[in-house]
């Protein structure tokens, strides 16, 4: 579905990722680990077209993209679920959600998401008339992905949906992205969290300091002595 | 009589619509009479120029998130292109088409400043209009059309209370309708957060520009009604200190409340004119008092809340439950 070939991209002199080469297929939960710093937001913000590579190029369904603009790319079906969570503030949860589908026109398949995604997080529908900064950290989370998937998006990209959250939470996060997946929706997944990100994930790729040093599937990944050693502490 | 499953009554467009034509009428009323002379008539033109200027304002700068400092300057296209047509065209199509001319004509300039620096993020905009709004001051005090420092004189009034305040509602109306629709949504969004209004595929540049030329074309707007009702206009009265007045209007009225602008400009108008019969201490005392209320008010008047009924009632309810409170305190 998505593929990307030899990607770079440049902050003024600092070259964040040097030629970065990877590809999600259908139906798949494809995951991004690394530490700190290693270019995985880099990576999912040029994809999502927020910051244009200096060469390279992004194909989806085989169509090149790599030079059309955030609106085009969320058109043809691509979401994201910035850092961080990025929720406007002042704005109520429906607000919000609206906002997701800013996009679209027709007024009943928003109806039917909006449904969609009160069902997946019920706790959202308690809230909808609620100022979104004042909802908890991991309601703003869950916030923020029923707000991608209001755009109806064939992938969502999540980046670090764990952080900042209580253990609990970041189980229940993980299985609403597994739940998603498996009604139909391609995931690609920027996690710091190795461990959790590897049970879901088909297939996953380790970053360093903007390369790819490692792929493999996700089973492979998490027995491997390095990614033990160096991301599962031991 | 129904509309859309309210009656008449309920429809809070209605009930604007209603607050609107009383206050006209009031206003209407006290001028034939005679209860309002000149002098207050002044201020009151005064007053309605600078919500015109705030509202505007506002929408650039409390509702897309876009700091603004060269408001003074759309303010002035607006008055010397107005002035320029109804010099040389008599009577009342004179006046009108001098305002349209004014605000296109400081729109234009809005597109030509916005497009180059809306692209960027941070406070950019803040520079450039800065620098615009001195570089057209510049440009009228030293060429020769404009009649340099001295300023145009002798112009035409044709600002009435009628006049003033169709256009008033009218920018008013043009503002509220534009954030209730998709864009103005779009730009409530990108004040909240630009990068994930991107992310939504909100083209941001798109309507960050689209809001600065509503606001210029209303800035314009404004000044053409202050070369229409004063006889006399010149650089020094669309300085630097203008554009800072009208940004103290916005942020003392609230970001982003169309209501609390109105109300800033109000309230502002009517303290700068109780004040001036103080001529030494003026300055001194409106500095003090923007402070003070700054300081138990830093959100402004109505923050970014819009004067409703409702919203009067519950305040109204509160007062009343304070108020039984301390008279129960006072019997025990």
């Amino acid at each position: 579905m998505l593929e990307i070939k030899d990607l770079n991209v440049h902050f003024g002199v600092i070259h964040a990722l040097k030629g970065i080469s990877l590809s999600v297929q259908d139906g798949e939960i494809v995951t991004l680990i690394g530490a700190n710093g290693a270019g995985k937001t880099t990576t999912l913000r040029t994809i999502s077209g927020l910051k244009k590579p200096t060469s390279g190029s992004i194909l989806l369904d085989g169509k090149d993209i790599t030079h059309t603009t955030p609106r085009d790319r969320v058109k043809m079906g691509m979401s994201q679920v910035p850092e961080g969570r990025r929720v406007f503030p002042e704005m109520t949860v429906l607000e919000n959600l609206e906002l997701g589908a800013y996009l679209r026109r027709d007024r009943a398949g928003i109806a039917q998401d909006l449904k969609m995604v009160y069902e997946r997080f019920p706790r959202l529908a308690d809230r909808k008339r609620q100022a979104a900064g004042t909802l908890s950290g991991g309601e703003q989370q869950m916030l923020a992905m029923g707000r991608a998937l209001m755009s109806r998006p064939k992938i969502l990209f999540l980046d670090e949906p764990s952080m900042g959250l209580a253990p609990l939470l970041v189980q229940e996060i993980f299985d609403i992205i597994k739940d998603i997946n498996q009604g139909g929706t391609t995931i690609l997944l920027v996690e710091q969290n190795a461990s959790m990100a590897l049970q879901i994930a088909n297939r996953a790729y380790v970053m360093e300091t903007g390369s790819i040093v490692l792929s493999g599937t996700g089973e492979e990944l998490s027995n491997s002595d390095d990614i033990k050693k160096a991301y599962l502490g031991g | 009589m129904k509309i859309s499953g309210k009656t008449l009554g309920q429809s809070a467009a209605f009930r604007k619509l209603v607050g609107a034509l009383v206050i006209y009428a009031v206003i209407q009323i006290l001028l034939a009479t005679g209860l309002l002379s000149d002098y207050y008539f002044a201020t009151i033109v005064t007053i309605g120029i600078n919500v015109i200027l705030a509202v505007s304002l506002n929408l650039i700068t409390g509702f897309t998130g876009q700091f603004s400092l060269g408001h003074a300057g759309f303010m002035s296209i607006g008055a010397y292109f107005c002035a320029f047509i109804t010099l040389r065209v008599e009577g009342i199509p004179g006046f009108l088409l001098g305002i349209l001319v004014g605000g296109c004509a400081a729109a234009l300039v809005g597109v030509l400043v916005g497009l180059p620096t809306l692209r960027l993020r941070g406070d950019y905009l803040a520079i450039a209009t800065l620098g615009m709004a001195e570089i057209i001051r510049i440009i009228f005090q030293n060429i020769k059309i404009t009649n340099g420092a001295a300023g145009l004189s002798n112009l035409p009034q044709y600002v009435n209370w009628p006049w003033l305040f169709l256009f008033i509602a009218a920018v008013v109306a043009l503002t509220v309708n534009f954030l209730h629709s998709s864009p103005g949504r779009a730009c409530i969004a990108i004040r909240e957060d630009e990068i994930a209004a991107e992310a939504m595929g909100i083209n941001t540049t798109r309507y960050k520009v689209t809001a600065f030329i509503i606001g210029a074309f209303c800035a314009g707007v404004a000044g053409a009604l202050y070369a229409t009702y004063f006889p006399r206009i010149k650089p020094d009265t669309f300085g630097f200190m203008k554009s800072v007045d009208i940004l103290v209007i916005v942020v003392f009225g609230g970001l982003g409340s169309i209501t609390g602008s109105i109300l800033g400009a109000i309230v502002l108008g009517l303290i700068s004119m109780f004040l001036s019969s103080y001529t030494e201490l003026r300055m001194v005392l409106y500095a003090l008092l923007l402070v003070i209320i700054m300081i138990f008010r830093p959100q402004g008047l109505m923050g970014s809340r819009e004067l409703s009924l409702a919203l009067m009632k519950r305040a109204g309810d509160h007062l009343m439950g304070l108020f039984r409170k301390k008279e129960k305190e006072g019997r025990v």
